[in-house]
């Protein structure tokens, strides 16, 4: 049944995301931005791994994920290569995503043509 | 009409005019769209791992967010995804296949002004922030790491 706390934890963080819309406003990219860098906290502090244990998908599929593997590809990188693993580290972590949207988008502008003017 | 009173006027009018986002509603529907994705990212990774159950967990959720970043690339192309926008609000921003919309849509958009100028240039007006925010971060978490 752990179906059911992916859906609850999931979508309570996508209402988090939603409740920063409402009451601050704030754009997109700035929500994006803040849940990457609480991702990005959660896992510097240990904390990430425990929840992400019984939440599974409900915090790896929101953008938190991401923010988590960079900064575990990070402090990963740097116990076993050093200085240079804190630059390597977090994108070599996170290419995977990074590139399937590059390419995936870039094929399907090729594609597709704008919808949202007409 | 003193320059004060007509401000306080237009920002009435503006306030009238603003199309209002119901908040309980909202909430709910992005609770609801945001869980469903989030269902279905566990739904992928399960069947990856009933397909490969020697796969490592890290890889298997790799190819997960490669899976949902391209349905999400492909609902954005044929504008499915702006829909599901519209309705869910943060549901559809805050999972990865937000961040995948946040690419491709710009990208789409601008096709018209090249492959350059347009596709290239504009995929990373949402993303890029978020990238760059997400690297410097992560440096600096490595190298406290480093010395703690």
């Amino acid at each position: 049944m752990y179906y059911l706390w992916v859906f609850l934890i999931g979508g309570f963080i996508c209402m988090l995301g939603q409740m920063l819309i409402i009451y601050t406003n704030i754009t997109s990219a700035r929500i994006l931005v803040t849940f990457v860098l609480i991702g990005v906290i959660l896992q510097a502090f240990g904390i990430f791994d425990p929840i992400s244990q019984f939440a599974k998908a409900g915090i790896n599929v929101p953008i938190i994920g991401f923010g988590a593997s960079l900064a575990k590809g990070a402090i990963g990188a740097v116990q076993a290569k050093g200085v240079i693993g804190a630059f390597t580290g977090g994108l070599e972590a996170t290419a995977g995503g990074i590139a399937a949207a590059v390419v995936f988008a870039f094929i399907f502008a090729l594609i597709f043509k704008s919808k949202t003017k007409s | 009409m003193t320059e004060k009173e007509r401000n306080r006027a237009y920002n009435r009018y503006v306030k009238a005019k603003i199309p209002k986002t119901h908040a309980w509603p909202s909430l709910f529907n992005s609770f609801f769209v945001g869980g469903i994705i989030c269902c279905i990212g566990q739904g992928i990774n399960d069947l990856i791992l009933l397909g490969f159950p020697t796969m490592a967990e890290q890889t298997a959720w790799g190819y997960t967010l490669v899976i949902l970043i391209f349905i999400a690339s492909f609902l954005t192309g044929i504008g499915v995804y702006d829909k599901i926008g519209k309705f869910a609000g943060g549901g559809s921003i805050v999972p990865i296949t937000g961040f995948s919309n946040s690419v491709a849509s710009p990208s789409i958009e601008f096709k018209h002004e090249g492959i350059i100028y347009g596709i290239c240039v504009k995929m990373f007006t949402i993303a890029g922030p978020v990238i760059v925010a997400g690297v410097v971060s992560s440096v600096v978490v490595g190298l406290i790491y480093l010395f703690v």
